[in-house]
């Protein structure tokens, strides 16, 4: 037989609800776990969303329903790493439904991965970006600019994902404190480079990132 | 514990999704782990049925930990080894080789490469504790490099933190001194290791007392243990105080009386203690403390009214729990109660049916006690205790000539006991007021 398939699969899903984004999430990883799709990706943006993940203290919200209601942010807990998160227009979030089997079965070198790609990206934007040994993700000077939550699902597949900020309004991170660090700034591409970008080519920066962490030759054992 | 990477050393169990007695096939996923960033999906080594989970959830365990143990006996050729260990060498769910725990031994670290930083291999991994390692950290202020980690490759784990604290908390030499800082405003029992305050609230050890010449021992059973253990720490967390009310039931006997017969052909069964949880069940919403639960510095106010039913097995007890009463109408409630009490002394309630009571009636009165002064429940803010119906001699207002007059009614003693920290005494007397107004004046389309 040859090596493994390391072809895959991008739906772009431009701005999508986060409910909806799950439910795709959890019958992606049924089909992939079945073996009817190869991996997928998913590249997105979701609307204003806080999420908590397993390990989320409520306390990390910094606002009450009435107030998140009224800014029009949605609440949501996921089965996901990691602790609380916010997702907004401006924020390119990548969900990768990968079947890890048989040679990638490592969650930390997946982690590492995924900070890879991210850094990447960020370099091919000429910022330099760095993992940072207080947590899981990839800083600047300024802060946080992409952040890591992942779900292994039974049988080593995974979901959820990256989320990178590329013009999103940072204002918004102050509803919370991002995964629970707190004194630790978030940044955005835009923020980084002082001028607009487009969505578009950070997500074909994404796409090349993706490609070559995951899936170029060398890669495959 | 399965090894779920290289340098991963421990995890989290974050929620069974199968409890003991459930069936499980193979592959299917048992429960769900946490580490740092990652949640996952634990499948099962083998079809068979839990029967035992060795780690709660929330606690964090080396890998090579045996998390629980399936049956598979009847479910597959594996007749020398009846019970497989969800040890799971991995996620793939592929067959253990052995039904004995084998732990893990994980290799050694070779992950430099991966790591685009200036420290050394070991700083890196010492630093790379679990979240809850590096909470514990930042909230006592601590330099995790400062701390000697016994952990895989010398990671510092949550046991050796805790040890840390423990042992580096300075103490006061002089009472004295301490008091004197203490006047002072300096916050002398800031850095308190909150591991004490863990096993105060979550571990209960008995003391033990010689045994005479012609005592008979026994050990206590599962029930008498966990009672035992429920009721030692329900005190130690919950300041009580208990407030009283003597209620009557007149109004209550004439709508029994009124409705026997037609009881009777529903095949209905309406105690006195369904009138009380009726009433309570509509009461709750407008008195939201009595139906919470502190936790941490918040309150948890209930949207459920969940009513906890003591219900007395003689020998031991059991609280099964009418869910969301407040949507069932006085026979729903009736029944209900007496289906879960049928049930709790047959030994065949559900585990669900002994979970998530939001408030609880006792009814010892049935026994003739004329009051008590039951124990709040752990994780609910009251309980609500019956004492004996019974007639007795007191002096009413006779309407029509307004004089006093001494009458025979049927009365009995509520006793609220109540959570401090939550409920003030006005409130508890407001809500016992309310109670008894509702059952003194109870509507006849309940």
């Amino acid at each position: 037989m040859n090596s493994p398939c390391r072809c895959f699969e991008v739906r772009d899903l431009g701005l999508i609800e986060y409910q909806e984004a799950l439910d795709l999430q959890v019958s992606l990883v049924q089909q992939r776990r079945e073996g009817t799709i190869p991996d997928t990706i998913l590249v997105l943006e979701h609307p204003h969303v806080i999420t908590l993940g397993s390990s989320s203290n409520v306390k990390h919200v910094l606002l009450d329903d009435f107030t998140l209601k009224n800014r029009g942010i949605q609440l949501f807990k996921v089965g996901r790493g990691g602790d609380v998160t916010y997702h907004g227009p401006g924020q390119l979030v990548v969900y990768p439904i990968i079947d890890l089997k048989p040679d990638r079965k490592d969650l930390h070198q997946y982690l590492r991965d995924l900070e890879s790609v991210l850094i990447q990206v960020a370099t091919s934007f000429g910022i330099k970006a760095s993992r940072d040994p207080s947590g899981t993700g990839v800083f600047t000077g300024f802060g946080k600019l992409g952040a890591i939550g992942v779900r292994i699902s039974s049988g080593w597949i995974t979901s959820h994902g990256i989320a990178l900020n590329v013009s999103t309004d940072l204002d918004f991170f102050q509803t919370i404190i991002p995964c629970g660090i707190p004194n630790r700034g978030v940044s955005s591409l835009e923020r980084e480079l002082g001028h607009d970008i487009s969505m578009s080519s950070v997500k074909e920066c994404m796409m090349q990132a993706l490609e070559e962490v995951f899936y170029s030759e060398n890669n495959v054992v | 514990m399965p090894q779920m990477g290289e340098s991963i050393a421990e995890g989290t169990v974050s929620q069974w999704l199968k409890q003991i007695g459930d069936t499980v096939e193979r592959d299917e996923p048992i429960l769900e782990i946490s580490t740092d960033k990652v949640d996952a999906e634990i499948p099962a080594p083998s079809a068979g049925i839990v029967v035992e989970v060795l780690v709660m959830e929330g606690e964090t365990v080396e890998v090579g930990t045996i998390l629980a143990l399936i049956d598979s006996e009847g479910t597959g050729p594996v007749e020398s080894k009846p019970e497989d260990t969800v040890e799971a060498d991995d996620l793939d769910g592929n067959e253990q080789a052995s039904g004995l725990p084998g732990v893990v031994e994980a290799p050694s670290l070779e992950v430099t490469q991966h790591l685009a930083t200036n420290q050394s291999v070991e700083e890196r991994l010492r630093m790379r504790s679990t979240p809850v390692v590096r909470k514990i950290a930042a909230e006592h202020g601590i330099d995790l490099a400062d701390v000697l980690g016994t952990g895989h490759a010398g990671r510092v784990t949550k046991q050796d933190i805790v040890t840390f604290i423990a042992s580096s908390k300075v103490v006061p030499e002089d009472p004295l001194e301490k008091t004197v800082s203490n006047a002072v405003g300096e916050a002398v029992v800031r850095s308190e290791p909150s591991s004490l305050w863990a096993s105060f609230y979550k571990e209960v050890q008995h003391p033990e007392y010689p045994v005479r010449s012609g005592d008979h021992v026994q050990s206590m059973d599962k029930i008498r243990q966990l009672t035992a253990e429920h009721m030692v720490l329900a005190k130690r967390v919950a300041p009580h105080v208990h407030s009283f009310i003597e209620i009557d039931f007149s109004a209550v006997d004439r709508i029994r009386n009124a409705s026997r017969s037609r009881w009777e052909a529903q095949n209905a069964k309406v105690t006195y203690t369904a009138f009380v949880a009726w009433a309570v069940s509509r009461l709750l919403s407008d008195f939201p403390m009595v139906n919470s639960a502190v936790s941490g510095n918040n309150v948890i106010y209930r949207s459920n009214v969940n009513l906890g039913m003591a219900v007395d097995l003689n020998p031991g007890l059991i609280v099964p729990v009418v869910h969301d009463a407040d949507h069932l109408g006085l026979i729903g409630i009736g029944n209900k109660i007496i289906d879960l009490a049928g049930r709790a002394r047959s030994r065949k309630l559900m585990p669900a049916e002994i979970q998530g009571a939001t408030f609880t009636i006792t009814n010892p009165g049935v026994l003739g006690t004329m009051v008590g002064l039951p124990v709040i429940p752990k994780g609910t803010s009251a309980i609500l205790g019956l004492g004996a119906i019974e007639k007795r001699v007191v002096v009413v207002n006779d309407e029509q000539t307004d004089a006093d007059m001494v009458a025979i009614r049927k009365r009995s003693i509520f006793s609220l006991g109540y959570d401090h920290r939550i409920v003030d005494g006005a409130d508890a007397a407001r809500f016992l007021s309310a109670l008894k107004e509702m059952l003194e004046s109870f509507p006849e389309d309940a």
